[in-house]
């Protein structure tokens, strides 16, 4: 795949409707090399939605989705090609029960990127490494917390080598004490300069970390911007309501 | 006169064993046991069966069973994938044969292909096996079809979603993460359906059947014949349930195992 200047993940004009439900209402956001983008919200705002786009787990209804230059709309389009370059995280962790740590994190770089054994385990212990769980290579995800869980899910989504990484509501499944370790591993990827697009309700993460914050509403992008603008002073009265409900407590 | 509850489960609890015992002195009385052990237990009879029940019966019924499950496993796992498939035509496809061939009995399944197609077409089974074999794995197919889509479908739908967003086909996602998955839940009622299917295979005997093809009830209903007396299809009781009995309590174990292991 060749690697093409310009946006990484490109966004025009994007609605989803499920049947009579018009979640989004024409979205256009473009994501460069290194930028951390953070989409905030009320729920039921399309945010997923909008996520799951862009790796068209959800077919968009209309609009354009290109991502490192792939019309990902386009039906010749190789998603399978295009997904193995695009890492995703979800809420539920969505770890392979029947495998160990090691053969979650080894089974797509064999089957997809045809790397050999002896490479797919190495790059996976790399990885492991880095998210502080190599001591946890033979366990079966059912034998971890669920912040190991997602942090291994991390190191599977990396192991692709992906150009852009996703974020689905990362630390929403996990109890508070064991959102932290996670959202360390996701901020030291973003200091590398990993390309993310994140939807979270981590208002911390969003402020401390974010290159761009989205806020997201009725389907629409209402205002975004830098987190000391978006966060730090809302234009909009939507944006201005969401934070004081979620900063309440 | 109130009684407690202990008291009204004691009086309960003397009610059923009173009857138990009851029936089971008036059994003792009436039947001729004479008759009956003449009838259904004479030994030297039993002992006639033997080798033939095994290495011919046995040997047939077995191979009718292993054959046609393993034909219907292929088949449902094909109309399984196609009820699941998002192209219509496969779907209607696959709900169209699994109503017919499990709404028509197996009995009638197998006297319209076995003898049907012959006398429509003028074309002969090649032999017994095949034409025993596969109706019963048509037939298993349809059955093992839905138990295979129950199991794929109690898998998590974000398990095909990690797949594919790693960049696997569908095929690949299938194949890799979800039937594995799938496997484990489905392998207790397969096996009931294994021994559904062993047991089904004695309805082949009602088809033209060669010597040295027959299988155990066939076998054990010709010597019937030539004995004129039931006991051999006694003897062929017992050795079904000599197979049939380990592979149900096999079911229960993993189902033990299984509740044991999501608590």
């Amino acid at each position: 795949m060749t690697e093409t200047h310009g946006p990484v993940v490109s966004i025009g004009n994007l609605h989803k409707r499920f049947g009579d439900n018009h979640v989004l209402r024409g979205i256009d956001l473009d994501v460069s090399r290194g930028e951390v983008v953070c989409i905030i919200g009320p729920s039921g705002s399309g945010k997923s939605t909008l996520l799951r786009c862009v790796n068209m787990l959800e077919t968009p209804s209309e609009g354009s989705v290109r991502v490192l230059g792939h019309d990902m709309t386009d039906p010749d389009c190789d998603l399978d090609a295009a997904r193995a370059r695009i890492g995703m995280v979800f809420q539920q962790f969505n770890l392979f029960p029947h495998m160990s740590v090691l053969d979650n994190i080894c089974v797509s770089q064999r089957k997809v990127l045809r790397r050999s054994a002896e490479d797919s385990a190495a790059r996976a212990r790399a990885l492991l490494a880095r998210v502080g769980l190599s001591e946890k290579e033979a366990a079966y995800p059912a034998q971890l917390s669920g912040g190991q869980q997602q942090r291994v899910a991390i190191a599977r989504a990396l192991a692709m080598d992906p150009s852009v990484m996703l974020f689905d509501e990362a630390t929403s499944a996990l109890d508070p004490e064991l959102v932290g370790e996670v959202l360390a591993v996701m901020r030291s990827l973003a200091d590398e300069g990993m390309t993310m697009l994140v939807v979270t309700h981590e208002m911390g993460f969003a402020s401390n970390v974010a290159s761009r914050v989205v806020f997201m509403d009725g389907g629409v992008i209402v205002e975004q911007g830098p987190p000391s603008r978006v966060i730090g002073n809302p234009r909009e009265e939507r944006t201005r309501q969401f934070l004081s409900r979620v900063q309440q407590h | 006169m109130a009684l407690s509850r202990r008291q009204r489960a004691r009086a309960l609890r003397y009610c059923v064993y009173g009857v138990t015992i009851g029936v089971a002195v008036l059994v003792a009385i009436v039947v001729d046991w004479g008759r009956l052990g003449g009838a259904l237990f004479r030994w030297e009879l039993i002992v006639e069966q033997f080798p033939g029940i095994i290495t011919t019966a046995a040997r047939n019924t077995l191979i009718f069973t292993v054959f046609g499950f393993a034909g219907g496993l292929t088949l449902g796992l094909a109309f399984a994938l196609m009820r699941l498939s998002t192209v219509r035509p496969y779907r209607w496809f696959a709900s169209v044969y699994i109503e017919i061939f499990r709404g028509i009995p197996l009995l009638v399944t197998l006297l319209l292909l076995g003898f049907g197609i012959p006398i429509a077409t003028g074309w002969q089974w090649p032999n017994t096996f095949m034409k025993g074999v596969v109706p019963l794995s048509l037939v298993a197919g349809a059955y093992m079809a839905e138990t295979i889509r129950a199991g794929i479908e109690a898998v998590p739908r974000g398990q095909m979603e990690a797949a594919r967003s790693l960049g696997m086909s569908y095929p690949r996602a299938m194949a890799t993460i979800i039937i594995p998955q799938a496997l484990r839940i489905i392998v207790p009622p397969l096996t009931n359906e294994l021994v559904l299917l062993l047991k089904d295979t004695s309805l082949i005997s009602v088809l033209g059947v060669t010597a040295g093809s027959e299988d155990l009830a066939r076998f054990g209903k010709d010597a019937v014949n030539k004995a004129a007396n039931a006991t051999p299809l006694v003897a062929a009781g017992l050795v079904y349930l000599v197979m049939t009995i380990p592979l149900t309590q096999l079911v229960a174990w993993m189902e033990r195992r299984a509740k044991a292991q999501t608590r």
